[in-house]
């Protein structure tokens, strides 16, 4: 990961920090620079609810080489409690205990190291609460 | 705009081809197609190749001079297609758009990919996904499709078997393609007991990793006619495009690219679902397939797993789907696809599917799909 | 008034028992346990480490305080895991909990305890007017090497605590701090584990330094051990913290509530800034808490901390220490233990 990506993305994954169109009232998560329902180009910053459920999910057991350590992981798409979506990884949980349906919180982990002299990769992690 | 022919086609064997490397397998494909549409390479004005990422794969780019110089067409204007796994349906959609347009006569469209060439596989498919709010979350291309899988299985009651009977569907297909990468046919077993690569796609429920190429032909119908054997003509073309991040679609049990470009594909051909003889759909993975056909009109929502064990899509039924293998058993040379799924609608309208001919089929459909359906193409061929 | 306006303590779900590290290297595990007074430890996952362990801390310690993170003019995190060798971990932690830019961040290393002086300087910063609130946060990814008794003990976790001059929960009354050059435990640039000198690192170390900050600050205090309802001392294992309070004249029930130790290890800079922690947790408004820390090297920093009626009205607004402790545990096997603190060579990418 090069640093210029990483930085640019810090407010979304450090703090959740969406983009709500002022036109439309549409919550764009990441922000983008237009809107996608109204084509609006003013927003303001919305800070997005920590907690959601799962809406589906899966065990990945073959992973790319990256994230290898990691194994198996839960992927999930999480839907927080303003409606805005999002995929993540589920941490902790044995895997059967994630399904449609379950109830999470994100948190602020370590998503990957990279290689040795790279920067380390932060972000959103969802855990069952 | 013109009628457009497809009047030759060429294509690879399918498979883990370490021999051959990226430019030798499009060169071939191509001394295939013009073999076979008997025009000489000095006739061809441009060519149309598309290629999800040769970049990562085989670390090259600029990538359509030096494909069209090693396949000795060198001077001719080529260009590069991408969009993901239906790079093939675009390079398609884009050479039926220049001879269309009247601007060239002779134009090639064709895909390309080398994917075993010691790069992480799992990696390179990966950045058809969003980069920062997918990927950067470990998310995988078997990951997406198996997330939309436990979707379909929530909404609709899919179930794991409705998955595997279309791989071994497809397998029993492709057992009768001499091109085809897995060409043997499977037990239903294999695919419940194969290895879990992302739950609850197992390895059977997957398209290999594989090199190819495939090109096709296109001239206007007149170049055809005087031809004097059957030929295909491009009755209808869709191309949309979608979120590529999958938690940004309402539906998550659904693939609503496809229909976008089905919808446009059936306006522009003046036929609809019930017309279609013969299909090629893009089964990169084994859920992908029924979604596509319930997106394509054929079945309604959560209807496809039925008709496939009901043998309505295999070889014999109402609707023979992917006659060729499909992409799980034929292999899927990502870039090629698009192409070879073009070649055997093709064969089967003109009569040449030996060994899995579909009888009196005069109409066909071929639909590519990018990513997890951040794009897709749908054609329609008919006989003339 | 000056004090901890809020605190929050964040501990992995993982652990690995007493016995499961014995039975790996043929030692018997009964021994270690009664020596060591010690049951499991803490692990943490693979996506933990001293930034994530003090963001959910610090997180906590927001709730609790109910402030503005742009209030915070400083945030210190002392740790002897920080995840860089060059690049500050308090960088991350301020952007991740809203903190900042106007912010003054440093990591701080000193053993075991860089926590403890995170909360000093943060605490000194308040109390001179400098800023509005000031951030100290002990965490650590505590290594020890394969086999040695640091493997017992060596474990995850962190608190932090705000400081600040309104809605004080937790008045610091007095401070006093003991050091000198004392090489009982160290790790040079470069070295993945740390190295101890045996037996040298009990009395000339630990108990030289933990007695001589106690006496110290009761001395400058007027007080006397009875006046306290807790006392926590920092605990490199189960014996050492209740063998040094009882010698300065506390009791094991005043220890209790802060000897965590037996279920969490040694969260190095996270010790005995946790201990204090599980005491406010469940203080009641005029209970005195005294601390004292111990990093090698060495030197001992100890508060006497008085809690005020505000304690009670934020214990509930976070996760409590021993509720951590007990809830929600995935015990792991040795091999997945060694995984998870990358003590294996994998393939490099």
């Amino acid at each position: 990961m090069l640093s210029p990506r990483y930085h640019r993305e810090i407010p979304q994954r450090y703090r959740l920090e969406a983009g709500k169109c002022t036109g439309c009232g549409k919550i764009h998560f990441p922000p983008r620079s237009v809107c996608k329902e109204c084509g609006g180009r003013a927003f303001e910053m919305e800070k997005l609810p920590s907690k959601g459920k799962v809406l589906t999910c899966t065990t990945v057991e073959i992973p790319p080489a990256e994230f290898d350590d990691q194994k198996p992981y839960v992927n999930a798409i999480v839907e927080l409690e303003n409606g805005v979506r999002l995929t993540c990884m589920v941490a902790e949980a044995p895997p059967d205990e994630v399904d449609v349906g379950t109830e999470v919180e994100l948190v602020f982990r370590r998503l990957r190291c990279g290689r040795e002299w790279e920067v380390l990769q932060y972000g959103y992690k969802a855990v069952v609460v | 705009m013109r009628e457009v022919a497809v009047i030759g086609t060429g294509m690879t064997k399918f498979g883990e081809l370490w021999d051959s490397p990226l430019r030798d397998l499009y060169a071939e494909a191509v001394a295939d197609c013009l073999k076979d549409a008997g025009v000489k390479r000095d006739q061809i004005q441009s060519a149309w190749i598309g290629c999800m990422t040769s970049g990562l794969f085989n670390g090259q780019e600029h990538l359509a001079s030096i494909l069209t110089d090693y396949a000795g067409l060198s001077g001719i204007a080529a260009t590069r297609v991408e969009s993901a796994c239906a790079s093939g349906g675009a390079a398609f959609r884009a050479g039926w758009l220049e001879v269309a347009s009247g601007a060239s006569d002779f134009v090639l469209a064709g895909g390309v990919e080398k994917m075993n060439d010691g790069a992480d596989a799992t990696y390179c498919l990966s950045t058809a996904a969003d980069q920062e709010y997918e990927v950067y979350h470990g998310v995988t291309f078997p990951g997406l499709y198996a997330m939309i899988a436990k979707a379909h299985m929530h909404k609709h009651g899919t179930t794991r078997e409705d998955l595997a009977a279309v791989a071994v569907k497809n397998h029993k297909h492709g057992a009768r393609n001499p091109r085809a990468q897995f060409p043997t046919e499977i037990t239903m077993d294999t695919v419940l007991n194969a290895v879990t690569v992302s739950t609850p796609l197992g390895l059977f429920d997957c398209s290999p990793v594989s090199d190819g190429a495939a090109t096709v032909l296109l001239a206007p119908v007149e170049v055809a006619e005087d031809l004097g054997r059957p030929y295909v003509t491009v009755k209808g073309s869709g191309h949309a495009t979608d979120s590529i991040a999958l938690h940004d679609r309402s539906d998550l049990a659904s693939i609503p690219v496809v229909k976008k470009a089905a919808e446009k594909a059936y306006a522009m051909a003046g036929v609809g679902p019930k017309d279609i003889d013969v299909v090629e759909v893009h089964d990169c993975f084994t859920i992908a397939e029924l979604v596509c056909l319930e997106e394509l009109g054929f079945f309604e929502p959560g209807q496809a797993a039925a008709a496939t064990k009901a043998g309505t899509t295999a070889l014999g039924g109402d609707l023979p789907v992917n006659t060729s293998g499909g992409l799980k058993s034929k292999g899927h040379p990502v870039g090629a696809t698009g192409i070879a799924q073009i070649i055997e609608i093709v064969e089967q309208l003109t009569g040449r599917a030996e060994g899995r001919q579909v009888e009196g089929a005069k109409i066909g459909l071929a639909q590519n799909m990018g990513g997890s359906g951040g794009s897709s193409t749908v054609h329609i061929l008919e006989v003339s | 008034m000056h004090g901890i306006v809020g605190w929050g303590s964040y501990v992995p779900r993982f652990r690995i028992k007493v016995e499961d590290i014995a039975g790996q290297w043929g030692a018997d595990a009964a021994a270690f346990k009664r020596g060591l007074l010690l049951e499991e430890k803490t692990v943490p996952g693979l996506d933990e480490d001293t930034i994530t362990i003090s963001v959910a801390a610090a997180r906590y310690a927001i709730a609790r305080a109910g402030i503005d993170p742009k209030d915070i003019g400083c945030c210190y995190i002392g740790s002897e895991s920080h995840p860089y060798a060059v690049k500050p971990s308090g960088t991350v932690v301020i952007d991740a909990i809203g903190a900042g830019p106007d912010c003054h961040v440093a990591d701080f290393e000193f053993a075991c305890k860089a926590g403890a002086e995170a909360m000093y300087v943060a605490y000194s910063h308040v109390k001179s007017g400098e800023m509005k609130y000031g951030l100290g946060i002990g965490a650590d990814t505590s290594q020890g090497a394969p086999g040695d008794a640091l493997e017992y003990t060596a474990s995850a976790g962190g608190s932090a605590f705000i400081m600040g001059a309104d809605n004080v929960a937790a008045e610091i009354v007095h401070t006093y701090s003991f050091t000198s050059d004392t090489p009982d435990f160290w790790r040079r640039e470069g070295e993945f584990y740390p190295r101890h000198a045996g037996r040298f690192t009990g009395d000339p170390a630990y108990f030289h330094h933990v007695g001589s900050a106690t006496n110290g600050i009761l001395e400058r205090s007027g007080m006397k051990p009875e006046d306290f309802r807790f006392a926590v001392f920092h605990m490199p294992n189960g014996k050492f913290p209740l063998r040094a309070g009882k010698k300065a004249g506390f009791t094991r029930e005043q220890m209790e509530q802060g000897w965590v130790v037996n279920l969490m290890g040694n969260t190095y800079s996270g010790s005995s800034p946790t201990g204090l922690a599980s005491c406010l947790d469940v203080a009641k408004p005029g209970d005195n808490i005294l601390v004292t820390s111990f990093g090698s090297g060495a030197g001992s920093d100890s508060f006497i901390i008085r809690c005020t009626d505000r304690v009670t009205e934020i214990q509930d607004k976070a996760p409590k220490v021993r509720d951590q402790l007990a809830k929600g545990r995935i015990h792991l096997d040795y091999g997945k233990y060694v995984a998870y603190r990358g003590k294996i060579r994998m393939n490099q990418l």
